[in-house]
């Protein structure tokens, strides 16, 4: 079941051969992602002109088809948005008007609102192995009692840091800086 | 040799399919389901090594991960030994032979019947305890050239392999409310009881099958069903219930911290032609909520002289090979115990139609049922009576009987016997407990330590606490099983009851040196067969002075092999505490640690390891620079391109070349690489007041500034220019290498000192990429390509910041900066954009006569500017003032990072090392980086440098080489000449201000 939020290019990466069928890792195309952070209130007011509220829990998430907000830290969070198209000029059109809507909902409230949409690459992580793969390198226990739909992360893979986030039963969205996307992948195709 | 050492019928092996491997040259067949070792005594080998100090010839002594003598070398096949693909020192008891394995044994030459190095074994008397301490200590010169060497290649069993691993490694992370440890009854008992209540379970064992000793337990009952069948039962049931995970030929090797558990899972050592997608092996890095301990007991040896020999075995070991291999270990069998669970081993073997010539058991009141069974399988009994030596060497063909009456031995004649079964009781497997922390207590009732009170969330079920009797065993593993679910869950559990016979409790045991009537200096008692420790050598330890078994443990090296002492520790602690007068408890205990057996280096590696083993950071420019031909270097984590060599060029020429290049017209330079944070907030620009330690709060919007940072110690601890993009919102850069230290400096700050201020840092390190022009011809590179920022030097002077667009809307934040002491310009852009804003500077540099340059060439033209490079010129050492950058201290500022420390004795002190250039008096001579600089061309010996040389470059502008140092004095010694020692001669120098381009600094602002 293809996410919303992603573009997902029909491109699969290579995985462990270990990895039953069913289970694939997607590059996702470029995505509009902000580093939004402040304290509660001005979180509070981020909400309507981002559409999506902002978490308040540790670890959650909150999304709306092709919106998300992730909790990073207790003034930090995550909001990743899907342009209408692909390509870096609808990435560059939204995220001018997402940081323009959201300074205006803000005022004089004290924020940072920094644009980090080229900082990552989304790596998706479906199928019925995949918890059990992203285990070989990552410590968390993904047991779904124990991490569930929704919940996100920064974690270690490895010896790279990852926002891991469970989107569905099955899937997973892996944040990682660009420059470590070839390590991430690579472990996931050995393990 | 023929198989007539297997019986007509029995064993868990597969009598239809036979495996044929090869042992030092020689093809032999054993039955899959073979352990080499049960293979190898299927053709009536013991023989498989020789000792490690003395060369004996040893046999097979255990049945398990315990045994100290069968270490062999093992190969998949033919191909792999000889590709020099071995793995050295594994357990023939743990060994599963598969087709077309290739064994050696270890520590023999030229062959493991005639081994040279059998002699040491005749020069005993000298290599006895405390051997090392006393011979190798004088004289002393000796050590390095002579001793170590020679002891280093003495040392060791097995040859390590030549070849790189060609194996791959996995790993796992996983967790669980319950680890079980082992699969004998109470493991089994504990994990079906851990199952059936909801929690989710790990059941790892070492062998590949589970049930341990009820797999040869061929009597005992549970349930109303043999033991091993209702064994095949409970694994069907936790194999079909997916809250449970069963790891075989698993080893649980580390107790770690708050239930942290190292297992190291073998996976196709045992397979003759594993699927390539498996890894050889698995470690698993498990959190367990709780761990039920069941690891069981290994049995004693009995210390008597001469007990090494191949053919003398520990008898449940004879009843294993015997019951679940098929195996009788000889043709003619004495038993030897203190204990009765021997007396199985010599029923069950005589009821699969071996011949055990005697049963030798040490007590007078032994078990009149015992004796009667003996009766009736028409085997002799001595009792009272021990062994005090054998006969034969490589293989034994007699033992020699003592009559026991009191504290004295007399001769009671010998017995012909090829191979002795021999039980001085059962010690409790504690490893993991003691690993784990626990204490353990004494209990002289059971002659063991048993397991005390537990430190981490553990329990002990079954033998290794030890108890005794199947029924007992199951009992004991279903109540830790449901304790430990209980604990885990907070679920209440049930216990389930297991009906049992068979296997009822064993009584008697034996701690220590066997009595004899040998001459006790002739003979000798091995207590560590492992590392050939005698019942002598700890006796003697004791009479040199230690008194503590940690000293023994160390003087003798007695339980210091790869089995930590299993077999041996209480046999050397009891004749310790003998020799010292003392209780056993009093002399103490070792502490077992991690591993518990040895773990391989890949297994510890897993999939880090080759081009994985590090993230390998490149950069949205990497392609093109690749293609071009360049060459790389490391800075952290990234590659960064190093220069650019054009046919023919080596490095100095390109180097050369590069910088003529940028100086004379313009260079391209990818600089994506360094640190970026966004600072945003009110209070951006006083939070940078603090950090750094220039003022930052009258900087114009679209006004650069090049910033200093201080650790709380005054030294400097990066750098970096800083843009102002708008009122509240900082651009700063930092170091290539110093980005995450940076960034996790500013945070620590903000959120345990300033946590009033409202200001946020996020990394932007990979939201732009970095695309440097400078030279000369910069501003008409750039020029055509940008949108919308006037790039004249009135509307956009140096070290001043804009954000527009280049090539058609492409957003871009373009600083006015240098590095090079050129005029310059650094793009930022998109990393998707990146490389196409590249292609079109480098096109129009190209076009200008100019050409991409590297870091080398980066690092020279600053050194010619006199430009510090943080980690170069400074070494965590380092003031402002020591470089000459006391203008970048602002003055007025009541505080930043480091200032109080700034004002220090000595950080003031006179005589601190200053920068400053040198130039080589005769004008060629290249300076090493590094390079000590004394006053003298020759000083005397002990003589302080005063300084060093931090840079050391040819300098195409300079037309000659040019060198940066830190000098004590520094700034005073200008036109001094100073001298570098050089292996071939001191190198004369002059020291200069560091500074050799364009003094006056009109170049940047042209």
């Amino acid at each position: 079941m293809p996410d919303v939020l992603f573009h997902t290019p029909a491109e699969t990466l290579a995985l462990s051969p270990l990895v039953g069928a069913g289970t694939s890792l997607r590059r996702a195309a470029l995505l509009v992602r902000f580093v939004f952070r402040g304290d509660a209130a001005a979180a509070a007011k981020v909400g309507a002109a981002f559409g999506v509220a902002l978490p308040q829990s540790p670890l959650a998430s909150e999304r709306t088809g092709e919106r998300a907000a992730l909790w990073q830290g207790p003034d930090e969070w995550l909001l990743l948005a899907r342009p209408a198209m692909d390509g870096p000029q609808a990435v560059d059109a939204l995220a001018r008007s997402l940081a323009g809507e959201i300074a205006a909902a803000l005022g004089e409230t004290p924020h940072s609102l920094v644009d980090v949409s080229e900082r990552h690459v989304a790596l998706l992580l479906e199928g019925p192995g995949a918890a059990d793969l992203l285990n070989a390198h990552v410590f968390l226990d993904l047991d779904p009692a124990a991490f569930p739909v929704g919940m996100v992360t920064r974690t270690l893979f490895t010896k790279a840091e990852i926002v891991l986030w469970r989107t569905s039963e099955q899937n997973f969205a892996i944040e990682c800086w660009s420059s470590f996307a070839p390590y991430v992948e690579g472990h996931l195709a050995e393990a | 040799m023929t198989l007539s050492f297997r019986t007509s019928k029995g064993g868990r092996i597969d009598r239809a399919k036979s495996v044929k491997f090869i042992f030092d040259g020689k093809t032999l067949v054993g039955q899959a389901g073979d352990t080499l070792a049960s293979a190898l005594l299927a053709n009536g080998i013991h023989l498989v090594g020789r000792s490690f100090k003395y060369h004996r010839p040893r046999g097979i002594l255990t049945a398990g991960s315990e045994e100290p003598n069968a270490l062999v070398g093992v190969a998949k096949s033919a191909a792999a030994a000889a590709a020099g693909q071995s793995v050295p020192n594994l357990r023939a008891t743990q060994v599963e032979i598969h087709e077309g394995m290739v064994i050696v044994s270890q520590n023999r030459w030229p062959s493991l019947g005639f081994d040279i190095g059998a002699v040491n074994d005749r020069l005993s008397p000298l290599f006895v305890a405390g051997f090392y301490y006393k011979t190798f200590m004088w004289p002393k010169s000796f050590w390095n050239r002579v001793y170590e060497p020679f002891i280093r290649a003495a040392a060791g069993l097995g040859k390590a392999p030549t070849a790189p691993d060609p194996d791959r490694y996995a790993n796992r992370y996983a967790h669980c409310d319950v680890l079980v440890a082992g699969s004998g009854p109470a493991g089994l008992a504990a994990a079906l009881t851990a199952t059936r209540s909801g929690a989710r379970v790990i059941l790892a064992y070492e062998q590949g099958e589970p049930g341990g000793s009820l797999l040869h337990d061929v009597g005992a009952q549970i349930d109303g069903r043999p033991a091993a069948e209702w064994v095949s039962a409970v694994i069907a049931e936790l194999a079909g219930n997916d809250r449970v995970t069963l790891l075989p030929r698993t080893t649980v090797f580390g107790y770690f911290n708050q239930n942290f558990i190292g297992l190291a899972e073998r996976v196709t050592d045992h397979l003759a032609d594993p699927d390539p997608s498996l890894p050889r092996e698995r470690l698993w890095q498990v959190r367990a909520r709780q761990v039920v301990l069941a690891t069981g007991a290994i049995e004693r040896p009995l210390v008597f002289p001469e007990n090494d020999r191949p053919g003398v075995m520990m008898a449940e070991a004879g009843r294993i090979y015997a019951n679940r291999f098929g195996v009788l270990p000889g043709r003619a069998i004495a038993v030897a115990t203190s204990c009765d669970s021997a007396w199985r081993a010599a029923f069950d073997i005589k009821a699969l139609g071996g011949n055990v010539v005697a049963i030798l058991d040490m007590r007078t009141d032994v078990d009149p049922a015992l004796k009667e069974k003996a009766r009736a399988h028409s085997i002799r009994v001595e009792t009272g009576c021990t062994v005090t030596g054998v006969k034969g060497t490589k293989r034994i063909e007699g033992v020699r009987l003592g009559r026991i009456s009191g504290d004295t031995v007399s001769s009671a004649g010998s017995l012909a016997c090829d191979c002795l079964l021999m039980s001085g009781g059962w010690t409790p497997n504690v490893s993991l407990h003691s690993q784990a922390r626990g204490k353990l207590d004494w209990h002289a009732d059971k002659g063991a330590f048993l397991p005390g009170d537990p430190v981490q969330a553990q329990r002990s079920a079954g033998s290794c606490r030890g108890i005794d009797g199947l029924a007992q065993v199951l009992a004991d593993g279903a109540r830790a099983g449901a304790e430990a679910a209980q604990a885990a869950t907070g679920n209440a559990v049930d216990v389930p009851a297991f009906s049992a016979s068979g296997s009822e409790v064993s009584s008697g045991w034996w701690l220590g040196a066997v009595p004899h009537d040998r001459d006790a200096s002739r003979v000798r008692a091995f207590v560590d067969f492992q590392n050939d420790v005698t019942a002598k050598d700890v006796k003697l330890a004791v009479r040199e002075g230690m008194h503590s078994i940690e000293h023994i443990k160390r003087y003798t090296t007695t339980g210091m092999a790869t089995d930590q002492g299993r077999l041996s520790n209480m046999n050397a602690l009891s004749i310790a505490s003998t020799a010292l007068a003392n209780e056993i408890p009093q002399v103490g205990l070792t502490t077992f640690r991690q591993p518990y057996t040895p773990v391989t280096f890949g297994t510890l590696a897993t999939t880090s390891r080759g081009d994985l083993f590090d993230p390998v950071r490149r950069t949205a420019i990497h392609d093109w620079a690749a293609a071009q031909g360049a060459a790389f270097e490391d800075v952290s984590l990234w590659k960064r391109a190093w220069y650019f060599p054009k046919s023919g060029e080596d490095m100095h020429a390109a180097v050369l070349r590069e910088c003529r290049t940028v100086r004379e017209s313009v260079g391209i330079f990818d600089a994506s690489t360094l640190g970026k944070i966004e600072v945003v907030g009110p209070d951006a620009a006083e939070f940078l007041e603090r950090i750094y330690t220039n003022p930052w709060k009258k900087l114009g919007i679209g006004r650069l500034r090049y910033g200093l940072m201080l650790n709380e110690a005054g030294f400097i601890m990066d750098d970096g220019v800083v843009g102002r993009i708008a009122e509240d919102r900082f651009h700063v850069t930092t170091t290539t290498g110093g980005a995450p230290r940076v960034l996790a400096h500013m945070e620590d700050y903000l959120q345990t000192e300033w946590a009033d201020l409202k200001v946020w840092l996020t990394s932007t390190t990979e939201q732009w990429a970095v695309i440097a022009v400078q030279g000369p011809k910069a501003r008409e590179a750039i020029a055509p390509l940008v949108d919308d920022i006037d790039l004249s030097t009135e509307a956009m002077p140096h070290m001043s910041v804009r954000q527009g667009h280049v090539m058609g809307g492409i957003p871009c934040r373009l600083f006015r900066m240098s590095f090079t002491g050129e005029a310059g310009y650094e793009i930022n852009v998109p990393p998707s954009r990146a490389r196409q804003v590249w292609d079109a500077v480098f096109a129009n540099v190209e076009r200008l006569g100019g050409c991409a340059y590297g870091t080398e060439t980066m690092h020279v033209l600053r050194a010619e500017k006199g430009y510090i490079i943080v980690g170069q010129e400074t070494d965590g050492t380092v003031t402002p003032d020591d470089v000459g950058m006391s203008w970048a201290i602002g003055k007025n500022k009541p505080d930043f990072v480091g200032k109080r420390s700034l004002a220090r004795p000595d950080l003031m002190a006179t005589g601190r090392k200053q920068l400053v250039g040198l130039l080589t008096k005769d004008g060629k001579a290249l300076l090493e980086e590094g390079a000590q600089v004394t006053a003298e061309a020759d000083p005397a010996p002990r003589t302080p440098a005063l300084g060093h040389v931090t840079s050391s470059y040819m300098s195409a502008a300079a037309g000659r080489p040019i060198a940066l140092a830190m000098i004590a004095n520094g700034r005073a010694r200008h036109g001094e000449t100073l001298h570098v020692p050089m292996p071939n001669g001191a190198i004369a120098v002059e020291v200069v201000p560091p500074l050799f381009v364009d003094p006056e600094g009109s170049r940047l602002n042209a």
